[in-house]
């Protein structure tokens, strides 16, 4: 079995994020890159499957920039057993329809039976390419699933929506994006660092992928304005004396909040 | 006027769930509100279409697909592609939720539109569509329109104010729906029973409770606060982590945006992260007995103290404020 995961190199949470507010594009100079932690949860599904089952293929996918190759590393150091780069120039900026596009184009004859995904990505927030890229290769997907079972030639898992929760499964190959219910990523091990860098990456230009530069989707979103917004300063709290409750009380009738 | 397009999700109860009047009020101003339903072969819509014109549907769209409830997402994404093949609309309108999700998705790409997500705020601009957004937790405000197809916007729910004419009875049409694409199976479901409770994303007040309440037993607390103030429950992922309560109350960057009217923080440190879903609340409380706790960088009112001392004394504070 072979099991594509998707990464995604975001600029990290812990810092203060910055876009640009020409393009609204994200200000890649600002802030360190790291693998968002929700797709490393994705390799670590595929991984933990990998673990029971020796013959599985476990392949690290990313679209992004060159400096994106520090993503598929980290999947390779964690496990992964190879990597699939995707980056061209005129992706600088791709909006959702391209990007699955493209990402769509890398999988099509890619062979894989289960493609794992974040539910959704911490800059881009969107958490809809799962269920766009299955539309794509014309797959069912089990979105927003927090656990995942394989058996049988199945996948099933536990999805809960706003309005309920269901068990959902599929024939393979499908897609699945997980959500933070899923265990923790494994850290990479020493043997895992130093055996990334004898694992093969292939990396695709849209060329490579058959897709002309303008060949992608013709409707496109596109941002109009971006303004940052002043940030918040709070008020010196006070210290409890053993009245801090009474004076809380007393705060919320004033600000007429009770 | 052309059509704009309204998804309208159901409850397990077939009725429409909230996201349908904040819909069809942001719907009004983008063109004629013509709400779509999903339903199976045959179901009685009498109710369901009422209840679509007093949130103001100028039309409803009844789509019967006969995988509706089985599967995911397929069904809606062909009822709103034919019902798009009939009316022409100028945009779709869906909710920024989990069903939602897949379905603007998969609709993009079977329709060739393109997206917009998450926003909180839709006008139009002569022939454009202009979605707001708040991006990463609110620290900036962009806006975005859509070029060359038809506009799918999914809107952050709580998020629109505006509430459209109650419409006396919206003509029907209906419409047989032969559903395509591979779906994945829903093979058997537990509808979301009501806490009694508001719902956590568009809640007045919301109570949250982290790391700080230490047990299951105690983050107890939290919801006996909440409910003194009719407020919603949200948590730390610490607190979900930790099992004290289910990842559906999470706050912050991985889980619900809010941005009530009062949020009050308890036992909860602050991180950048959880920060990202609450720090646009109009007013924010925090209890937490770190004094450098980051939460109290953004808190109006912040006690240096006990949970566990300081929001009894506020209960009784607050009851027998109530008795006065
Ligand atoms: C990619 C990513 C996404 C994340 N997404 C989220 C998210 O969506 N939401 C989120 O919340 N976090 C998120 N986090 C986690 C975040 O970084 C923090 O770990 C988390 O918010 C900490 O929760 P906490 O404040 O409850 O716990 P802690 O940081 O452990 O804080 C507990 C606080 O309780 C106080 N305390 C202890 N006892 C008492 C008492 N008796 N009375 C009063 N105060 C007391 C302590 O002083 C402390 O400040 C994310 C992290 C990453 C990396």
């Amino acid at each position: 079995m072979r099991i594509i995961v998707l990464i995604k190199h975001v600029p990290d949470t812990w810092e203060e994020r910055v876009l640009d507010p020409a393009t609204g594009r994200l200000d890649r100079s600002a802030s360190e890159r790291v693998v968002d932690e929700i797709t490393e949860r994705a390799l670590e599904a595929a991984l933990a499957l990998k673990d029971s089952d020796k013959s599985i293929e476990v392949v690290a996918l990313t679209m992004g920039p060159g400096e994106s190759t520090g993503a598929i590393k980290k999947a390779l150091s964690m496990g992964a057993d190879s990597g699939i780069h995707l980056v061209d120039d005129a992706l600088a900026g791709a909006d959702a329809m391209t990007t699955a596009a493209t990402i769509a184009a890398a999988l099509r004859d890619a062979g894989a039976d289960l493609i794992i995904a974040g539910n959704e990505s911490t800059d881009g927030r969107g958490g809809m390419l799962p269920a766009m890229l299955a539309e794509h290769l014309g797959l069912p997907a089990l979105t927003f699933i927090s656990d995942l079972v394989v058996e049988g030639g199945r996948v099933r898992g536990e999805r809960a929506t706003e309005t309920a929760t269901s068990v959902v499964s599929a024939a393979l190959p499908a897609v699945v994006s997980i959500t933070e219910g899923m265990p923790e990523p494994r850290f990479p091990s020493f043997k895992g660092i130093m055996g990334a860098k004898k694992k093969p990456v292939a990396s695709h230009s849209l060329a490579d992928l058959g897709l002309a530069a303008d060949a992608t989707p013709r409707a496109a979103s596109v941002v109009l304005s971006c303004e940052p917004r002043p940030g918040r300063t709070g008020a010196e709290p006070i210290v409890d004396d053993g009245s801090a409750g009474q004076r809380l009380a007393d705060y919320l009738a004033q600000q007429r909040l009770v | 006027m052309t059509a704009a397009l309204v998804h309208i999700e159901l409850t397990a109860d077939g009725a429409p769930t909230d996201a349908a009047a904040e819909l069809l009020g942001a719907a009004t101003v983008l063109g004629e509100p013509v709400a779509v339903i999903t339903v199976a072969p045959g179901s009685d819509t009498a109710a369901l279409v009422a209840a679509l014109g007093r949130a103001g549907a100028a039309r409803v769209v009844v789509a019967e697909a006969a995988e509706v409830g089985s599967v995911i997402a397929t069904p809606q994404v062909s009822a709103l592609a034919a019902a798009i093949d009939r009316e022409q609309p100028s945009v779709v309108l869906l909710a920024h939720s989990v069903d939602g999700r897949d379905v603007a998705g998969r609709l993009a790409v079977r329709v060739g539109g393109a997206l917009a997500w998450d926003a909180v705020g839709v006008t139009r601009d002569g022939d454009r569509v202009v979605a707001a957004h708040s991006v990463f937790g609110g620290a900036y405000a962009t806006t975005s329109t859509i070029e060359g197809g038809l506009p799918i916007v999914t809107v952050r729910p709580g998020a629109i104010d505006a509430r459209a004419a109650a419409v006396e009875a919206p003509a029907v049409e209906r419409l047989t729906v032969e559903v395509s694409g591979a779906a994945a199976t829903i093979e058997s479901s537990t509808p979301v029973r009501p806490s009694g409770r508001p719902e956590l994303r568009t809640a007045k007040v919301v109570v949250a409770g982290g790391r700080g309440l230490g047990s299951p037993e105690k983050f107890a607390l939290v919801e006996q606060l909440a409910d003194a103030l009719g407020g919603a429950v949200g948590a730390s992922r610490a607190a979900v982590d930790a099992g004290y309560i289910d990842h559906a109350a999470q706050v912050g960057q991985t889980g619900t945006t809010v941005a009530p009217d009062l949020y009050i923080a308890l036992g909860i440190s602050g991180a950048i992260q959880h920060k990202a879903g609450m720090q646009t609340a109009k007013t924010i409380v925090a209890i937490n007995t770190d004094a450098s706790a980051p939460i109290f960088e953004v808190a109006d009112f912040g006690v240096v103290g006990d949970v566990f001392t300081v929001v009894p004394q506020l209960l009784d504070a607050l009851q027998s404020r109530r008795s006065a």
